[in-house]
C-alpha cells in the first residue's frame, strides 16, 4: 500500500464536473483504486495524506488570490500536475469576466461586493505554474482521464488527439451537420468527446476548446456565409474556452 | 468548566459539493455562533448570462454543477418557454422527466452510498467501505451507472448533456433506445427495494425539527422537472412567478452564496424530507410500498433520516423511469419552434437536493437582460443552520471529536451542493 503512487485532487473555481468523472469512471474506478493511494479528494473522502504527491489533478480556474498561491504550492509538492477539464486550462466559463468589470459584476449578484476577495480574471493553471498535461473538455472525457492515470502508472505519454471533432464524426458515420445547414465548431474543436452533438443532429459548441491549429477565420467565414450574425460568431467562440487563445482571437474579430 | 469555550470546526468540509466549512462556538452550554462557511469562490453566472441568447441559458447554466446540470438545465427551459408562451407537453415533457430520472438516480446513489453511508458506518469514504464491504460499492456504482446511462441515451451524456434546448431536444430517442435500458432500470429498481431495507439498518440520533417543507406543486404528479406553484406544509402556496416576492436572498460575510429565506418567515427546508412530506400521496405504489415496508411515516422530521426518504425516492426515480418508458411514443418532432419574446418569468425544477428557481427577464430579439438563479443549498443554509444549532443544543455532552463529525453529517443531510449556492460551506465548532 505505501509505495503506491499517491494522488492529489483539487479544485479550484468550477462546477466540481471534472473531478466527479472520476467517480463516474464506475467500471474503471475500483482497479484504479486498487494500483493508487488516494491523498487528497475532498469531493469524496475525509481522508487526507500530507504531500509531496507522485500526481495532482487540478480542476477549476484560478480567480482568487487565494487560489493563485494554492496552485504555486501544489506544483512545488506535486511530481505531475495534470489540469482537467476547460476552467482549469482555458479560464472556464467564468472567464467572460475577462472582458467585463468585475466589480461591476460583484454588485449584479451581491449585495456587499465588499465581502468579496476575487481577481479580475478567470485564468488557466498554465497562466501561473507549468503545467504537465492538459486534459480539455467540458467535460473531461472519461476514456481521456483514465488513459492519463494509465499513463502515469505505466510512465509512458498519454493518448492525447490533436485533431479535429470532424475526424470523431468521420469515425461514426455521422452525417455532416454543416453540410445540412447547421453551423458547427467541429472543424476547430479538439477532438475527445466522440462528437456528440452532431450525432444529436446540433452543431458542435466547442466545449472541448481549439485543435491544434485550428482555422477559426476559414469557420467563421463560412458561418458568415450561411448567415451567422457578427453576434452570434463573438458568443459561439466566447463561451467554454473562450479565454484560450485561438478563441480568443476568433471572438474579437467579431466585436467586443 | 462552565464557562470553558469550545470550538468545533471543520476548515473545508469533505463529502459535499464544493467548498464550505462550519464554526460553531460554545460557552458552558450556550452556543455563541453557528456558520456555515462557503469559501467556493463566486462566478457570477448571473453577471454573465447578461448579453446572452435565451437558448443559451440550459448549456451555459449547466455549468453551475456538475452534479445537477439537468436541474440547471430543465429551470432555465421552463422559465424561457414560460416568457416564450410556449408549453412543452406530451412525450416531449415526459422525456425531460425520464431524463431528470436519471439525474435522480445517480445523484441520490452516489449521495446515499458515497457520500452519506461512511457517517453512518464510521469510515472516512466509501473507498475504505470497499475494502472492508466491496459489494456495497459495487451496488452504488452500478446504480449510479444505469442514471448516468439514462442521461446519455437521452442527454448525450451524463455531465452536462447535449440534448436538451429551449421548446424540446435536439433530437428525440427511438423507442427501441428506451427499452433496451428496461433490464437495468428493472435491476436498479429491485436493488433500491433493497437500498431503503439496507438504509433501515442504520443507526440514527434521536433528533427531530418542526420544519417548514416547501416544494414544487406539479399538479397531481409527484414533482421533479417542474411544477407551476412552490408550496409549503404551513399555507404557503404561490405560482413560481411570484417566488421572489416570498423569497429573499441575504448576502451574509461569511458565505459567497446568498442565503435564502421567506419574508416574515424562518427558514424552511427543500429537498427530499420536504417532497416526501408534501406529496407522499403521489408517490409510486413501489415507492410507497417501500416506505411502508420499513415502518417509515408519512412525515419524517428526523433529518439523518434523510437518506430513508432519499432511499425512497430512488425506488420512486426508478419506478418512474420505467413507467415513462413503457408509455412512450416517439414524438413527431423534437422541439417545438419558440420565438423569443419580450418579458420576465421564473422556471423552476426539483433538484436532486430541492428547489431549484431561476428568472430571466429578455428583450424582444430574445438577449438575457437579467438573471436570478436560486439553487436549493442556499435556501437550505439558513436551515442547515438551524439545524446544527438544535443538535448541538441537546448533544453538548459528546466530546469534540464525536461531535465534529455529528455536525458534520447533520450537514451532508443535506447533500448540500456549494458550487450550486455560490453565489455556499467551512464548519468549525468553537467552545469557551
Amino acid at each position: 500500500m505505501a509505495d503506491l503512487p499517491t494522488i492529489a485532487i483539487w479544485k479550484f473555481s468550477s462546477c466540481d464536473g471534472c473531478q466527479l468523472t472520476l467517480l463516474d469512471c464506475e467500471d474503471e474506478l475500483l482497479g484504479i483504486l486498487g494500483r493508487v493511494q488516494i491523498a487528497y479528494f475532498p469531493e469524496a473522502t475525509r481522508a487526507e495524506i500530507e504531500g509531496p504527491w507522485d500526481l495532482s489533478l487540478v480542476e477549476g480556474s484560478v480567480t482568487t488570490p487565494e487560489e493563485a498561491e494554492r496552485i504555486k504550492e501544489i506544483r512545488e509538492k506535486s511530481g505531475l500536475v495534470v489540469a482537467i477539464g476547460a476552467c482549469a486550462t482555458a479560464g472556464g466559463i467564468q472567464a467572460l469576466r475577462n472582458w467585463a468589470n468585475v466589480k461591476e459584476y460583484a454588485s449584479t449578484v451581491y449585495a456587499h461586493p465588499e465581502y468579496l476577495e476575487t481577481l479580475e480574471t478567470s485564468t488557466p493553471h498554465s497562466d501561473h505554474i507549468a503545467v504537465d498535461l492538459e486534459l480539455q473538455g467540458c467535460p473531461i472525457s472519461k476514456v481521456q482521464l483514465v488513459d492519463a492515470l494509465l499513463a502515469v502508472l505505466a510512465g509512458r505519454r498519454p493518448n492525447v488527439p490533436t485533431s479535429a471533432v470532424c475526424t470523431e464524426c468521420k469515425r461514426r458515420q455521422t452525417p455532416c451537420v454543416q453540410v445540412l445547414g447547421t453551423p458547427c465548431l467541429g472543424p476547430v474543436t479538439q477532438a475527445g468527446c466522440g462528437a456528440i452533438c452532431p450525432s444529436f443532429a446540433r452543431g458542435c459548441y466547442g466545449c472541448f476548446g481549439p485543435k491544434e491549429s485550428p482555422n477559426t477565420v476559414s469557420l467563421a467565414k463560412r458561418w458568415s456565409e450561411m448567415g451567422a450574425s457578427e453576434d452570434q460568431l463573438l458568443r459561439a467562440f466566447r463561451t467554454f474556452n473562450g479565454y484560450k487563445p485561438a478563441f480568443r482571437e476568433e471572438s474579437a474579430r467579431h466585436g467586443g | 468548566m462552565a464557562d470553558e469555550t469550545r470550538t468545533i470546526k471543520t476548515d473545508y468540509l469533505a463529502r459535499v459539493e464544493g467548498e464550505g466549512g462550519m464554526l460553531i462556538r460554545l460557552k458552558g452550554n450556550e452556543i455563541e455562533e453557528v456558520k456555515l462557511n462557503i469559501f467556493e469562490p463566486p462566478r457570477f453566472f448571473e453577471a454573465f448570462l447578461r448579453g446572452r441568447y435565451f437558448t443559451e441559458a440550459p448549456d451555459i447554466t449547466a455549468r453551475i454543477c456538475g452534479i445537477c446540470p439537468v436541474a440547471y438545465q430543465t429551470a432555465a427551459v421552463n422559465a424561457m418557454e414560460s416568457i416564450c408562451g410556449v408549453k412543452v407537453d406530451g412525450q416531449l415533457r415526459a422525456l425531460r422527466r425520464l431524463l431528470y430520472c436519471g439525474e435522480w438516480i445517480e445523484s441520490h446513489a452516489l449521495h446515499i452510498y458515497m457520500l452519506h453511508a461512511p457517517d453512518f458506518l464510521g469510515y472516512p469514504s466509501a473507498i475504505e467501505i470497499a475494502a472492508d464491504a466491496p459489494e456495497i460499492v459495487e451496488t452504488a456504482l452500478r446504480l449510479k451507472k444505469i442514471g448516468n446511462h439514462v442521461m446519455t441515451v437521452i442527454g448525450g451524456r451524463e455531465i452536462h448533456p447535449i440534448n436538451v434546448k429551449v421548446g424540446g431536444f435536439y433530437k428525440a430517442p427511438s423507442k427501441a433506445d428506451l427499452e433496451a435500458m428496461v433490464p437495468d432500470l428493472e435491476w436498479a429498481l429491485e436493488t433500491s427495494l433493497e437500498t431503503v431495507k439496507w438504509a433501515n439498518t442504520l443507526d440514527f440520533p434521536d433528533f427531530e425539527m418542526d420544519y417548514e417543507f416547501a416544494a414544487l406543486d406539479a399538479g397531481g404528479v409527484y414533482p421533479i422537472e417542474g411544477g407551476e406553484r412552490f408550496v409549503s406544509n404551513r399555507g404557503l402556496d404561490i405560482p413560481i412567478d411570484e417566488f421572489y416576492e416570498h423569497v429573499v436572498e441575504e448576502h451574509v460575510k461569511h458565505a459567497n452564496a446568498l442565503q435564502g429565506h421567506m419574508k416574515e418567515r424562518d427558514s424552511y427546508l427543500t429537498g427530499p424530507l420536504a417532497r416526501y412530506a408534501l406529496w407522499y400521496d403521489l408517490l409510486s405504489p413501489e415507492a410507497r410500498g417501500a416506505a411502508e415496508g420499513i415502518g417509515l411515516p408519512k412525515v419524517v422530521k428526523n433529518p439523518f433520516k434523510s437518506i430513508l426518504v432519499r432511499s425512497v425516492e430512488l425506488v420512486e426515480a426508478c419506478a418512474e423511469a420505467l413507467r415513462l418508458i413503457r408509455e412512450y411514443e416517439q414524438p413527431a418532432e423534437a422541439s417545438i419552434e419558440v420565438v423569443p419574446k419580450a418579458g420576465a418569468a421564473c422556471g423552476a425544477s426539483e433538484a436532486p437536493r430541492g428547489t431549484l428557481c431561476h428568472r430571466y427577464e429578455l428583450d424582444d430579439k430574445g438577449i438575457i437582460l437579467d438573471a436570478t438563479i436560486t439553487p436549493p443549498t442556499a435556501q437550505n443554509q439558513p436551515q442547515i443552520e438551524a439545524d446544527l444549532r438544535g443538535f448541538v443544543g441537546q448533544f453538548m455532552d459528546l466530546s469534540n471529536e464525536e461531535l465534529t463529525l455529528r455536525c458534520e453529517q447533520a450537514i451532508r443531510n443535506y447533500d448540500p451542493c456549494i458550487s450550486c449556492a455560490t453565489h455556499f460551506l467551512t464548519l468549525e465548532i468553537e467552545r469557551t
